[in-house]
């Protein structure tokens, strides 16, 4: 392997590894902004029990998300100079943006909720977590801008060797963004959504907390569905702008090679390891022509066609990325995300009024519920950068240009060595605490003693 | 102003906000094992930066995004460049980050001794490595024609370099022995007094000697009169120190190290990162700067949401004003 070989690995390692932490933080804060709100207007103990519980949770698993989105930034620079070097002019705008209007407000208001539950007002100390869940969303934006304009390059003329900026506004506007963001958004709502569910019915079927966990369980499974559901429509329209703007991508995510009418989607297929050959399948009929152009007897492009018609375009070279990766992703991304709806609705049809299940199998798959979005997004990540390539700025970069050459094949691989043996540990060390504090339960509220606020001892410190 | 030349000052804005701030949690963890005897003092020691850590390093990132759009290949040829350093200050970060938020989490001599000993080392090794790398930039490194670093990672480990780190570091220190003294009270004021007043008579010489050789190496006026103000603010942080006018004091580090900042911007002006193979391959403002539009959208960006960002934090500060004594830690 050479260092752009590790630099590719690394790159996915670690985006991959962060992934799994930022829709939960997205989606959990959000949740706990929203039960806050419910404690401070109905003063029911039972809500700032649950607030305090997930708050816990959410905040084991922001530090990860934090410390691991430095890497993120940096190496850009460190692994991928010469993309960097021709895209910085764009690229750079939208990544700077998430840094001034995003992470300072996640932040240092996350600082502010986490130290001022005893030294700021109750309604100014709510607007705090409130902001810093503004302040993740906000990011996701800026992030998925600057990720779409990978995938779909637009406010830009080529300038001296380089991509140069002329509309900001069509890169913020960018169709890709515009598709992308909701469909990421209510990825992370049904991710923290089946957390909450799955806790909730590991401590309900303990019979342990009702008065917490039973909100906390339908409170989940509803963000599960109505979020499931927008993951749903929006990753149809996602699909349309995609085949528009990246036909490959769509035409991978099938393993279709002759341009069809009325295609089929396949949900499973044994074929030969290229991808090539076709053993056996399970067929929807006209599905994939839906999906790709909203009509069921719509032509959706092949990879042959489009090889050949890449090639007259842009040259020589190899224009079809890994189609096993791609086929298999999409439907796993697919897959996943439905499965967690499906428990959700059994989770809450048998849990429907006093009801209770006893089901054993229905609380297995509550309790895995939690791994399936986190499995979604992966896959829906994987299947979104690696059906862009052999290019990292479609059309107009390829990955193969990007790496640094400054950057020696041992440092590459010291890097991606150091990092995912680090990131291994704080897994490991991650899952443990967020265990820990699963099983603990929702805390006591202590009485409140009378004294002053300025008394006590920091009711959330270190 | 050219806005190449507002957007190089932003940049040194956005370092020198960031050595001020997190130079001061910095030095916290630095002196953790001195000043935590037990583990009650230890956790007022980092109870004092909970609240404002995250925030500080934030400034990093924003400096780093802010590089990355408005000097590209600065970007590019500085992250590349000086890969295994930068390699080392993100693995130090990350492991001081978590450390800060899960060593509380669980009870244990051992587990906390474990991530005691990360925030020490997590504060310890960017402490050294940003005085280096800012050496080295200063100093200027083998650029060859097309901007890219060609020397080896021991060549960046040069005396200059690394005289450097060594002033960031007692700097940092020193910085963060005003700050405990400022944030507490008990004996932790006073032991954080009596460590900053020693640790003064260290930084006094170390930081005279790198801010003169820098002046010997490049006689630049502004960067000789902003070296010697830092000096004279880092003298000034002594008497203040004794005299126990913690806010004072630390108000005299705070400006040593903006202006020790504003020093090295300013000698280092036009230029971002020189090349010692030919002055001709020297990144400058004007080679290594995105085009005039990105640089105008980001100025107006800047412009409005920097005081915003600046009234909150700065809320953040005045929210968690008071002194931390042990008292109020949870047993």
């Amino acid at each position: 392997m050479d260092s752009l070989d590790l630099s590719r690995w690394q790159f996915g390692i670690t985006t991959v590894y962060h992934f799994i932490f930022v829709p939960i933080t997205i989606g959990l804060s959000a949740l706990v902004a929203g039960l806050q709100t419910a404690w401070v207007r109905t003063g029911k103990e039972h809500y700032l029990r649950a607030t305090k519980f997930w708050g816990k949770l959410f905040l084991i698993n922001f530090a990860i998300g934090v410390v691991t989105g430095i890497v993120q930034e940096f190496q850009f620079g460190m692994n991928w100079s010469n993309y960097s070097r021709f895209v910085g002019d764009i690229f750079g705008a939208p990544l700077a943006m998430e840094g001034l209007l995003a992470f300072f407000l996640e932040s240092t208001f996350l600082g502010l909720w986490i130290f001022g539950w005893d030294r700021l007002p109750k309604r100014v100390h709510l607007a705090t977590i409130w902001t810093a869940a503004i302040g993740t969303m906000l990011s996701a934006y800026f992030i998925l801008a600057a990720n779409s304009w990978m995938q779909h390059p637009v406010g830009w003329k080529m300038g001296d060797g380089r991509a140069e900026l002329t509309s900001i506004w069509a890169v913020l506007t960018n169709s890709t963004t515009l598709v992308t963001f909701p469909h990421t958004i209510t990825a992370c709502f049904l991710t923290a959504g089946a957390l909450l569910l799955a806790v909730s019915a590991w401590h309900l079927r303990k019979g342990n907390q009702e008065q917490v966990f039973r909100p906390s369980l339908r409170l989940g499974a509803w963000v599960v569905l109505i979020a499931g559901l927008g993951v749903l429509i929006t990753g149809d329209l996602q699909a349309r702008v995609m085949t528009e703007q990246q036909p490959m991508k769509m035409a991978a995510a099938e393993a279709l090679y002759e341009n069809t009418e009325s295609a089929s989607f396949s949900v499973f297929t044994i074929g030969s390891l290229d991808g090539k050959e076709e053993v056996w399948s399970v067929r929807i009929p006209s599905l994939l022509s839906f999906m790709a152009t909203g009509d069921p007897s719509g032509e959706v492009e092949g990879i042959n066609d489009l090889q050949s018609a890449y090639q007259r375009e842009y040259g020589e070279g190899d224009y079809t990325p890994i189609v096993p990766v791609t086929y298999w992703s999409f439907r796993l991304m697919i897959g996943f995300g439905g499965l967690a709806m499906l428990v959700a609705l059994a989770a809450l049809w048998f849990n429907r009024g006093e009801r209770r299940s006893t089901s054993r199998w229905l609380w297995i798959a509550s309790i895995g519920c939690v791994a399936m979005p986190l499995l979604a997004n992966s896959f829906g990540w994987i299947f979104t950068e690696m059906g862009r390539q052999p290019w990292t700025v479609f059309g107009l970069f390829k990955t193969d240009q990007s790496g640094s050459p400054a950057v020696s094949t041992g440092e590459a691989a010291t890097g991606l060595i150091v990092l995912t043996l680090l990131y291994g540990v704080l897994a490991v060390i991650e899952v443990g605490l967020f265990l820990k504090y699963a099983r603990a339960g929702a805390p006591e509220i202590p009485a409140d003693t009378g004294d002053e606020a300025e008394d006590r001892p920091l009711a959330f410190a270190y | 102003m050219e806005l190449t030349t507002v957007w190089f000052l932003l940049i040194g804005v956005l370092w020198a906000g960031y050595f001020l701030l997190e130079g001061f949690d910095f030095g916290v963890g630095i002196l953790l094992p001195v000043v935590g005897r037990d583990e009650r003092s230890r956790r007022l020691a980092i109870n004092t930066i909970g609240p404002v850590w995250d925030g500080n390093e934030v400034w990093l990132l924003v400096a780093g995004g802010a590089t990355f759009a408005a000097f590209p290949e600065w970007y590019a040829t500085l992250f590349s460049g000086f890969f295994l350093p930068l390699l080392l200050i993100l693995v130090a970060l990350i492991v001081r980050g978590v450390a800060f938020e899960y060593r509380g989490k669980r009870d244990g001599a051992l587990w906390r001794k474990r991530w005691d000993i990360a925030i020490f080392v997590g504060s310890l090794v960017p402490a050294i490595l940003w005085g280096v790398a800012f050496g080295n930039i200063l100093r200027g490194v083998r650029l060859d024609a097309r901007h890219e670093y060609v020397g080896g990672f021991f060549d960046l480990l040069n005396p200059y370099a690394l005289l450097g780190g060594l002033t960031t570091l007692v700097l940092f220190t020193l910085h963060g022995a005003v700050f405990l003294a400022l944030k507490t009270d008990g004996p932790m004021r006073a032991q954080s007094g009596r460590l900053a007043s020693q640790l003064s008579l260290a930084a006094v010489p170390v930081a005279a000697g790198f801010l003169l050789w820098t002046g010997l190496a490049h006689t630049d006026g502004w960067g000789i009169a902003l070296s010697a103000a830092a000096a004279l603010a880092l003298l000034a942080a002594i008497p203040l120190t004794r005299a126990r006018r913690e806010g004072w004091a630390f108000a005299a580090t705070g400006a040593t190290l903006l202006l020790a900042v504003a020093a090295l911007f300013v000698t280092l002006f036009p230029d971002v990162m020189p090349s010692t193979i030919d002055p001709a391959y020297s990144l400058t403002v004007h080679n290594a700067s995105s085009t005039p539009y990105t640089l105008k959208v980001m100025t107006w960006v800047a412009v409005f949401f920097t005081p915003i960002v600046l009234i909150y934090q700065g809320w953040t500060y005045w929210v968690f004003r008071k002194r931390l004594k042990l008292s109020d830690i949870p047993a």
